[in-house]
Parts: structure tokens; sequence; C-alpha cells
């Protein structure tokens, strides 16, 4: 009936077609399920742009969103790169920021603020680190499965800073509800034209993340372990120490998303600080192409789609369910354009005559 | 690289297409159009359709729309997680940016957020619910005595227990919940000296799944009446498919469970949006810790349902006039903690600032953290 068989290379005439398509339909499609929820669909669409970009303030809220996202994809990218398929970014990020909240809270308060910062961002990419060893590790040393690995530390990580939260590190002083005591004031990141310096520590992931890929010895051999580990190992490279040493970017970079979000925006941990950035970062990445600097703009376009959908409920009143559909439905098909560029999906006959 | 530029572009040029094509490159939303009095905003942790907490406010939103005549103009962000600060400014932010002057969050975990949002902008105002935190100029917070409904509530579930169990979904081992879990069983055990309430404690506000399956888990227990402090109708829906009988919270809602709704204590958030909203616009406004009561018509009980006996209807109206009147407080007398300690003596009423230091549960009350 239907066979789906992988395309080489695609004319890049093409691949625009495909994508350009996937747009129009997401927008065509969108529109029409707007319309018959009895909205206008021209002034949601106008809506969304004008609410991430449209004033100072919104833009502001679409950087603040995409902050997050890019140092996470940035972790994230450095490990797909190597096809280690790295999907524990949500558990690096609750344990760096968990590392970011120990030394907030047991620094002395009163160290000047660039001393406690960078302790925290140590602590963050230390504990972000660790936890992406572990799966690291056991896939170099015994070929574990890393995809599963990672996802379910995710959950042990999510747990375990609850169980932090609401027992061992509950604040005594909250008359009982389950909270974690702010940072002192020396320990959250300061704003830079009025938006927490988090912004340049994700620039910085940008720049550093693809000098690493493109211009540095171990940046090449993750690159060729990702092409073809045969050819990695015919060259002498050392794959494990290679495996793991991404890996500690990886999660390193993922727990730093933590500190930046515990310090600058929750001034505390809370057990939904990583706020599905770790899972949303995949998309990003994947979208991206595995290109730093491709990543960071899809990166800012996701916030801005998160950002006017927000919007929405303001300027239309449109309940936030709308908006979350809509941002579904461009989500679906742009990624679906992704898969018939790469993938060829042939019919009945045609696939007969293939198979024959 | 190229081709995800173009990409991004491609989708940023559709929508900006999208955008101008049916506005004449004009402004949209009709937010720029307004020219009433003012815009106030509101964050909910729930939807305005919860069946229970959000839709009280929801209610109350209303209220205050329709009293104003379109010159109060309101807007709401709903399902605002009050565990995600980013959420919350990224909500207060957007409304103010779509010109809000006043700012209303209506969940106790939001109180640091709109703390800091008072500091930074001075020009507006911010009205939290639950919270205590306020500042002298643009700040303050509002709850009520949810402690006298929830004693009325109780003297309905100890009269209608035949058990001699009754069991309460409670949302955290918290200061103002530990206060309306001791009102309740207090009311119980004053017309019921033998029966037992027993909390089960979800460590949320809102989650309709772990709301009903807490409400089984009591029901499992022999619970046969259910009285619950979470924002859903999750409870009484388990109370009804297992025969038992419920109690709701925060609004008057017996059609979700009519063979087991009983009655609820409740919010009248409308009467004090409309009080506050005319202090703010006539220039009155001054911040304050404002505690409404079943006197002032900010709490209540719900009308009780035909379910409920005439006897304890008597009951329930005795009590009530003799609250309403002041002649009773639901904290006073001897009341002993579950531990055995004093929470009140013999003699004394806890005024609020003793019953906000409430932190466990009294005698009669078996809760597990």
């Amino acid at each position: 009936m239907m066979k789906i068989t992988q395309r080489a290379e695609l004319p890049k005439g093409r691949e625009w077609a495909i994508r350009a398509a996937a747009v129009l339909l997401s927008i065509v499609f969108a529109g029409t399920v707007i319309a018959a929820l009895g909205f206008d669909p021209i002034k949601v669409f106008a809506q969304i742009v004008n609410g991430s970009v449209g004033s100072q303030m919104r833009l502001n809220q679409t950087i603040l969103k995409a902050i997050p996202l890019t140092i996470t994809s940035m972790g994230i990218l450095v490990a797909f790169k190597m096809k280690f398929w790295n999907i524990g970014g949500e558990g690096q990020i609750m344990m760096g920021a968990m590392g970011a909240t120990y030394a907030a809270l047991h620094l002395p308060p009163d160290l000047p603020p660039t001393a406690m910062l960078a302790m925290l961002a140590a602590a963050s990419v230390i504990c972000g680190g660790a936890w992406a060893f572990i799966p690291a590790y056991f896939k170099a040393k015994f070929g574990t499965n890393e995809t599963i690995f990672t996802l379910m530390m995710n959950y042990i990580a999510i747990k375990w800073v609850t169980y932090l939260q609401y027992d061992l590190w509950k604040d005594p002083g909250s008359l009982g509800f389950p909270r974690i005591a702010a940072f002192p004031p020396s320990a959250v990141l300061p704003k830079l034209f009025g938006i927490h310096v988090g912004w340049i520590v994700a620039v910085l992931s940008v720049v550093l993340v693809y000098i690493f890929v493109n211009h540095t010895k171990k940046g090449y051999e993750v690159t060729v372990i990702g092409e073809s580990v045969e050819t990695a190992r015919y060259a002498g490279m050392n794959i494990k120490h290679v495996m793991i040493a991404a890996m500690l970017v990886s999660g390193g970079l993922c727990g730093l998303t933590g500190m930046v979000q515990a310090s600058a925006v929750e001034k505390t941990l809370t057990y939904s600080l990583s706020a599905n950035y770790g899972f949303t970062a995949i998309i990003t990445t994947w979208l991206g192409r595995l290109s730093a600097p491709a990543v960071a703009i899809v990166c800012f376009a996701f916030a801005m789609l998160i950002q006017g959908g927000a919007y929405l409920q303001i300027a239309l009143l449109i309940p936030a369910s709308v908006a979350e559909m809509i941002q579904g439905i461009i989500l679906f098909f742009v990624l679906g354009s992704e898969f018939f560029i790469q993938y060829r999906v042939s019919f009945s006959r045609r696939a007969a005559r293939g198979v024959a | 690289m190229k081709r995800i530029l173009l990409l991004a572009l491609a989708l940023l040029t559709a929508l900006s297409l999208a955008a101008c094509g049916g506005n004449g490159g004009g402004q949209t939303g009709d937010d720029e159009s307004f020219d009433g009095m003012i815009k106030v905003g509101f964050i909910l942790i729930g939807s305005k359709t919860d069946g229970g907490f959000s839709q009280a406010h929801a209610n109350g939103i209303d209220e205050l729309e329709a009293y104003f005549g379109g010159l109060v103009k309101t807007m709401a962000v709903e399902n605002v997680d009050d565990q995600n600060r980013q959420d919350i400014r990224s909500a207060a932010e957007n409304m103010i940016d779509a010109g809000c002057t006043v700012i209303i969050g209506c969940s106790y975990g939001y109180m640091e957020t709109m703390a800091e949002l008072a500091e930074e902008y001075p020009d507006i105002y911010f009205l939290h619910f639950s919270g205590s935190m306020m500042n002298d100029t643009n700040f303050d917070n509002y709850f009520g005595a949810m402690e006298e409904p929830r004693y009325l509530a109780g003297i309905v579930a100890g009269m209608m227990t035949e058990t001699n169990k009754v069991g309460y979904v409670a949302a955290y081992p918290y200061t103002e919940v530990q206060i309306g879990i001791n009102a309740f069983a207090l009311g119980v055990q004053s017309v019921n000296p033998g029966a037992v309430v027993n909390v089960v404690y979800i460590n949320t506000w809102y989650d309709p799944e772990k709301e009903k399956s807490a409400a089984q888990a009591l029901l499992a227990q022999g619970c046969d009446v259910l009285e619950q402090h979470c924002d859903t109708a999750g409870p009484i829906i388990a109370a009804q498919e297992a025969g038992a009988y419920a109690i709701g919270y925060n609004l008057d809602k017996p059609d979700s469970a009519p063979k087991a709704y009983l009655t609820a204590p409740v919010w009248d958030h409308g009467a004090y949006y409309i009080d506050v909203i005319k202090k703010i616009l006539d220039g009155t406004f001054s911040p304050e810790s404002y505690y409404g009561n079943m006197a002032s018509g900010y709490v209540g009980l719900a009308p009780l349902s035909d379910l409920v006996p005439g006897d304890v209807k008597a009951k329930v109206e005795e009590v009530k006039a003799r609250i309403m009147s002041g002649e009773f407080a639901p904290f006073s007398g001897e009341i002993l903690y579950a531990d055995g300690s004093v929470l009140c003596e013999d003699g004394q009423t806890l005024n609020r600032d003793q019953i906000w230091e409430i932190n466990r549960v009294v005698k009669g009350v078996n809760a597990t953290e």
C-alpha cells in the first residue's frame, strides 16, 4: 500500500517548497479552526506577532522565554551532534538548579555578587554535568541505550527536587507551605538593559558551542563520531572519552540553564523549574539542524510563538487552550515537513514496482 | 543553517503578512479602542470553568464588569502555575502592557512575585488573594474568615455521617488549610462528639485527578461525607460515584453531582472586587489586609440542598445567626491540638492573628503529612 523510504538529498528548491507549503498549511488549518471557534483568524495571527514583538515589554517577555530554551538547546546540540540522544535535559536542568541553590543558601550571603554568582554557576555546571555523566558512562562502558536512560533520569531528578522542596530543604519560615528559602540578593543575577543577564549567558553559549563544534579538535571528534563510529574508531579516536566529555559539556550547559532560572527568575528552587525546556529544546535543536546559530534563531521563533500565544488571551480574550492549540497545529505541520524532506512516501503502484 | 534561517523568516513573513492583511497595518485587539475608566487584569491558577476556585473568581470578575457596565474592562490569564515565577511575571507584565492598571493575583504562591512587581511598577495596583505581604502604596491582600462557613459545613457533615467518619481532601499542611480543617472539625464535633475527620493532603491546590483519587481513598476508609480544600469538583464527583455525600468549596455548584452535593463554604469575590475598584477609581484606596466575614457577606455557606434534612437545616440556621451577630466564633472555648497542646483556652476567643498562627490539626482529626 504505502512505502516510506529515506530520500537522497533533495534539491534546495524542493525542500523549500515543502517547508513553505507546511507553513502555509498550518496557517490555513489553524485559521479554519480559529474561525470555527468564532474568532477572526487574521486578528489572531496578527496578535501572535504583535504580542511577541509589538512593544518593548512584549519583546522582553519573548527574550525571557528564549533564554532558557537557547542555553538548553546548546547543551542538547552538543550531544545530538554525536548522535547521543540526550533526552535528559529536564533532569540536568533540575540538578544544575539544585547545585546552584545549595551554593546560594549555604555560602555566606555577604560574598561579593560576582564571586557568589560564579560559585553558583560552577555548582550548576558540575551537578548538571554529573547527572549527564551517569548515562554517558553506562553507554561508554556497557553500551546501554541512552535515550531511555536519560529520559528516566529526568523523573528521578524532578522527584528528588520535589522531595527537597516538600521535606529536606523546606523553609521552616513558610507556615508549612512547601517552599525552599529564597536566594540572598547577592545570589540573584543582575539585569542589563531591562533583562536579567541570562541573555548574555545565552549568547555566549551559542558562540562557544559554535566554536567548540566547528573549530576545536574535540568538537571535530564529536562530529566524526556522530557521522560514523567506525570512521572515528579507524581514525584512532578514543570514542568513550569523547562521548563522556561531550556529555559533560551537554549536561553542564543544561545545568547552567537551571542556575539561570533559579537565580534570575525563581530566586529559589521549585520542582517545576525545568518547565519542559529540556524537552522543547529537543525540538528546537532538531529544527535548527544541529547548527548553533540556526538553533538560536529557532529558539527565538519558538519563544515568539509561546509569548504571542500567551498574549492572545489578553488581547482577544481567547481561552488559553486555543492559543495552545494554535501552537500545536503550527508545530505539527512544521515538524511534519521535516519528515517529508527526509523521507519519500510512495503509494501502492509505484511502491509495488519499487519492491519488485 | 541557511535553510533554517529561511524557514524562520518564512514563518515570520507569513505571520506578519497575515497580521497586516486584515487591519490595514493598524493595531488590532480591542485593547487600544477602550475608552472606559480602568482595566483590571486577573491571574488565575486554574481555568475559569474549573468548577471551583477559579470559577468563583471568574464569577466575581463577571459581577465586577456587570456592575460598572463597560467602564471597567477585565482580562484574565488562566492556568498560571503558582510555582513558576516566570509565568506569573509574564502574565502580569503582559496585562500591564495591555493597559491594566490593577493586577489581581488569585493564588497564594504568587505572593513574592507580586511583591517584586509592586516595587517595579509603583503606578500599578497589585491585589493578592490569601497573601500576607503588602506595602504602603500599591500592594495589598484580601481574604476572608472562611473558618465561619467551614464550621457550619462541619455541623452538616457531623449530623449526616452514619459511619462517624468524615473525609477532608486538603491541599497543603499549611496554615490557611489547617484553619479550615480545624474549624470544620470543631463544627463536626459540636454536633457529633464521637466523629473523626480523616484528612488527605494532596500537596497541590489544583489537580482534578489527584483531588478525585484522594477522595476515593477517603471513601475507601469508610468516610461517608466529604469536605475539601482544593480547587475542583473532583471530590464531589467521587462521592456521588460511591453513593456518599459531599460538601464542596468555593462556589455553589450543585449540578456537578446532584446526588451527593449538600452545600459548600463559598466566596463572594464580586462584592470585594466592586468595592476595591470603586476605591481605586475615586482615589480613596490605601493598602489594607482585607478580611471579610459572613456578616460582611464576603464568605458564606451556600444554600443547603434538598438532601439535607430539616433538623440539620434548623441547627445550621441557629448557629449561623449566632456567628453573624458576633455572639459565637468557631475558635472559642477550650480547643486542644491533636498532640494535646492547647490552641484555645476556656473562655478565650482567638483573634485573627492568633487564628493565623495555627500550624497543626486539632483533636479528632487524623492527618498524615
